[in-house]
């Protein structure tokens, strides 16, 4: 805990913590006179683990990455955070984001960027920036993120972890500061499998304070085991041009890989998947603009301006001060895909295609068990290297499927891209077949071995 | 100006009296609260939280939507209403759009049907208030979150009168059912009315809604002054426009609010926090094997046991007397309508006087049963049992009071044939009067009564006065 600890302050300089929680220090102490004493504890006794700053975490301060949140103390843990560390686990830390989850770089942070453990000058991706890069870094074995649109596989890809996004309703939402509320899933992100299993063991379960919790969790019993006569379906519009070299190298090695441990690799087409980011970007800023109206300086969030100026004008300056760029633009596209002449053009239109590439997925699924893809067409970029947020939207296309389908999905890692930076596959299954990915996850770490996820010590 | 006609329609709001929130576990009766004492993160909308139905407020809003004959989807949804104000903690409601739980009711009114549009289920906002001359607003948030129902009616109603006539019924409705208290009084019934006039089969002409209606009373008066203020804008032949007013109950009038280009866009969509609920037969029969008798059955019931039809309707309609009225049949021996008379006349006029209620007097249905059944039988005289229905109110029982003090009527003919002949023996000139013109009995009679401390029964007197003087 200690050396968790002392690795998380001597990477200061990658910007993966907000909040840094030192009690970390005195639980572990206990757990420590709880075990000499002879008691059983929890699986996760002990373990550190970096938790995503927009799940709440009782008396530690959760800011969601954004100025609106710089004095919010939650009185209430997540339920996942609750059940992690019933089951022994420490929170040594809160990580950075972007602002609400809304970003793919981690740029979009008010507390500043993360950087790539990999390399600093490199984005770690995002929106779970900070945990990927915590994970990457050694600092803590296991980490906490969400994903709405990919916020946890994409930086799980950029930082060479894994990153898991459970079928939605798996895990609770309780907790969790909503951004786009029928689209993100807590995520997992770890270097080895067996972290990742023991991780959403503890935390699947049904949660009767959030509605869209399922009422009984995937089944995890057929995680382990060979590929022998697995199916994988490459999806064929997500395969080809759009990718980097690097990535295409890395989907070859991979299929090598699947076919050498006795999986046949097909392809199969998405036929919808092409607007899946169009659809995406036009519920998740929707149900954001929702979300984020409650952050208006009234009770807990940043108050601007003085109580003369009345309730409205106090309202619109704590908003207009405390949202970044990108929140605020969502927010406003959010609004104009609601707004009344619109909605059956934006919103409405949105969801139809929503259906149909569910729909995609389960003709899929009829012929393969798993559907392959690259976690990102590249590998992590520079910072401040994505000025246009239309180029940074299109990394998200391999992404947005799953949570569009609310299927599970994982992204593996598959050595590395360009510039020597890791990338990773993504593996989708159908909705309740969590195990599926943990048993193709689990046989390619057994095949790259010591290679499959290295600690980044770069950065120290 | 009686040219035009107006035509009326209503959107009420009853707070369902459930044990909690509709979304989260605090109580939902704070009335009478200390500001902000009954809130936790899911009603304060703290980030994180998370709402979950209350199936208790939904069986409510089902069972009363089902009374009114409207139609019940298989699967309802719940949508959020978008709107910035500091009495909505999240800046939005969750409310219901085009799936709500009920639609096209109606209730009877005077013989005709009032058509309801929809019912639906929804969360209630806090409290604003706004200190005289304080710089600031304060809010409560101890009713955000408490559960609602919203009925809105089809243009139907014709007058004021009526229209107060409905929300009487609704609130007799909803309080047999036991969906709701639905006491204006401390905003647990709460009503808009959209009004416009015309002339008698025109179209119609623009509404306006007014809102802040405290009480019925205010209802038939905001719908009288803007019934008169239309129709003398288009005796003018002007035109009324399509605005929002609010009620000013110290002048007496409707003030603006806000016009139709100042209304919000509230961006329904459907609550993602929320997954649609599946609305079962089995659920439907549940509830409806639940479902109380309602007011116009009960009065149908009372008049078919012979109770007259005024005081039939007037117990049937009131939750408590209509109640109170089946216990003490369930034990009395005396016909309905002695009871029904007692309970809607002496009883409520004693309780009123004293500022009771049946609820907080002592009276049990089993005295005011055996009360009647003394009278009825001829123990006690009407005028007895009128004189002991403060203690019986108080908790005393009848038999009890009549026997500690000796009230039973004196009903045995020869005990009382020689009180008759002694009164006759002394008063022979009221004797000669009596033969002379039979209304003079009278003084004789009253003489009899009196000598037997008032437990004589005056039928048998005046019969064996009669027999006597031959
Ligand atoms: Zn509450």
């Amino acid at each position: 805990m200690r050396e968790a600890l002392a690795r998380a302050e001597a990477a200061e300089g990658l910007g993966a913590f907000i909040t840094l929680v030192p009690e970390a220090l005195e639980k572990a102490r206990t757990l420590d006179v709880r075990r000499a004493a002879g008691e059983t504890l929890g699986p996760l006794a002990g373990v550190p683990v970096a938790v995503k700053d927009n799940l709440c975490t009782a008396g530690v301060l959760t800011t969601a990455g954004s100025k609106s949140l710089t004095g919010f103390v939650p009185p209430y843990s997540a339920t996942v955070v609750e059940r992690l560390e019933a089951a022994g686990a420490i929170v040594i830390g809160k990580t950075n984001l972007d602002e609400f989850g809304m970003g793919s770089s981690n740029e979009n942070s008010a507390f500043g960027p993360a950087r790539n453990p990999h390399n600093p000058d490199f984005v770690p991706g995002g929106s779970s920036g900070g945990s990927a890069a915590a994970v990457a870094a050694g600092i803590t074995p296991l980490a906490l993120g969400t994903d709405t649109g990919g916020s946890v596989r994409q930086p799980a890809s950029f930082t060479g972890v894994l990153g898991f996004k459970p079928t939605y309703g798996a895990l609770s939402r309780y907790g969790v500061i909503a951004f786009a509320s029928s689209l993100e899933q807590v995520g997992v992100l770890a270097r080895s499998t067996r972290d990742l299993e023991l991780a959403l063991s503890v935390m699947f379960g049904h949660d009767p304070h959030d509605a869209t919790s399922l009422a009984s969790p995937p089944d995890l019993t057929g995680a382990h085991g060979d590929l022998t006569g697995v199916r994988v379906g490459k999806v064929r519009e997500l395969c080809g041009d759009g990718n980097s070299e690097g990535v295409l190298g890395a989907l070859a090695r991979t299929e090598a890989t699947l076919k050498a441990l006795g999986a046949t690799v097909g392809e199969v087409s998405l036929p919808h998947a092409p607007y899946g980011t169009a659809a995406y970007y036009l519920v998740a800023p929707a149900e954001a603009s929702s979300n984020l109206a409650r952050f208006d300086g009234m009770v807990y969030s940043y108050r601007s301006g003085e109580d003369r100026l009345g309730q409205a004008e106090v309202m619109r300056r704590s908003r207009g001060e405390s949202f970044g760029p990108e929140v605020r633009r969502r927010i406003l596209t959010g609004t104009y895909a609601l707004s009344a002449g619109y909605y059956d053009a934006y919103y409405g239109k949105a969801l139809k295609v929503r259906r149909l590439i569910a729909g995609d997925m389960a003709r899929a699924f009829t012929s393969y068990d798993l559907l392959l893809t690259p976690t990102a067409p590249t590998a992590a970029y520079r910072l401040s290297e994505k000025g246009d947020p239309l180029a940074v939207y299109m990394g998200d296309v391999d992404t947005v499927l799953a949570n569009l389908a609310g299927v599970p999905a994982v992204s593996v890692p598959a050595g590395t891209a360009e510039e020597g930076l890791p990338c990773g596959m993504q593996f989708m299954a159908p909705a309740l077949q969590d195990a599926r990915l943990l048993r193709v996850a689990g046989a390619l770490e057994a095949a790259a071995g010591k290679s499959f996820a290295p600690v980044a010590a770069d950065f120290l | 100006m009686s040219e035009f006609e107006p035509v009326i329609g209503l959107e009420v709001h009853l707070a369902l009296s459930t044990k909690s929130k509709m979304f989260c576990g605090c109580p939902a009766e704070t009335f009478g609260s200390a500001p902000n004492t009954h809130t936790c993160p899911v009603c304060l909308g703290l980030p994180g939280s998370l709402p979950t139905i209350n199936r208790a407020a939904f069986d409510k809003a089902l069972m009363f939507a089902l009374a009114l004959g409207c139609s019940v989807p298989e699967r309802t949804q719940f949508h959020r209403k978008n709107y910035f104000y500091p009495d909505a903690p999240k800046n939005y409601q969750i409310s219901q759009y085009d799936h709500p739980v009920g639609e096209h009711g109606f209730i009877e009114l005077g013989g005709r049907r009032v058509g309801v549009t929809r019912c639906h289920v929804e969360e209630d906002a806090g409290r604003s208030q706004h200190p005289l001359y304080a710089p600031y607003s304060l809010v409560d948030l101890n009713r955000a979150g408490a559960p609602l129902l919203e009925m809105v009616t089809e243009p139907d109603l014709r007058t004021p009168e009526e229209a107060r006539e409905f929300l009487n019924k609704v609130r007799a409705i909803a309080r047999a059912l036991g969906v709701s208290d639905a006491n204006p009084e401390e905003g647990k019934l709460r009503a808009d009315v959209n009004v416009s006039v015309r002339r008698p089969g025109a179209p119609f002409g623009t509404k306006v809604e007014v809102k802040n209606l405290n009480s019925f009373r205010s209802v038939q008066r905001a719908l009288e002054f803007e019934i008169k203020r239309q129709s003398r804008i288009l005796a003018d032949s002007g035109s009324v426009r399509q605005d929002t007013l609010g009620w000013d109950e110290g002048g007496q009038k409707t003030y603006l609010m806000r016009t139709k280009e100042g209304e919000a866009d509230y961006r329904y969509f459907p609550d993602p926090d929320l997954p649609p609920v599946r609305i079962d037969a089995a659920w439907l029969e549940r509830l409806r094997a639940d479902t109380p008798e309602l007011p116009d059955a009960k009065e149908a019931r009372y008049v078919g046991l012979g109770v007259r039809a005024d005081t039939a309707a007037l117990l049937a309609y009131d939750t408590e007397l209509s109640s109170f009225f089946d216990r003490t049949l369930k034990t009395s021996g005396g016909n309905a309508q002695a009871v029904a008379n007692w309970l809607g006349g002496d009883v409520t006029g004693y309780l009123n006087a004293n500022g009771l209620t049946l609820e907080t007097s002592k009276l049990t249905p089993e005295h005011l049963a055996r009360l009647v059944d003394l009278v009825e039988r001829g123990t006690i005289s009407g005028k007895v049992a009128k004189e002991l229905l403060p203690d019986v109110i108080g908790g005393a029982s009848p038999e009890a009071l009549v026997r500690v003090r000796g009230l039973e009527q004196v009903t045995d003919a020869s005990a009382l044939g020689s009180v008759v002949d002694a009164v006759l023996a002394e008063n022979p000139k009221l004797v000669d009067e009596a033969k002379a013109n039979p209304k003079a009995v009278n003084a004789l009679l009253g003489r009899v009564i009196k000598s037997t401390g008032g437990k004589a029964k005056p039928e048998l007197v005046r019969e064996l006065i009669v027999q006597k003087l031959g």
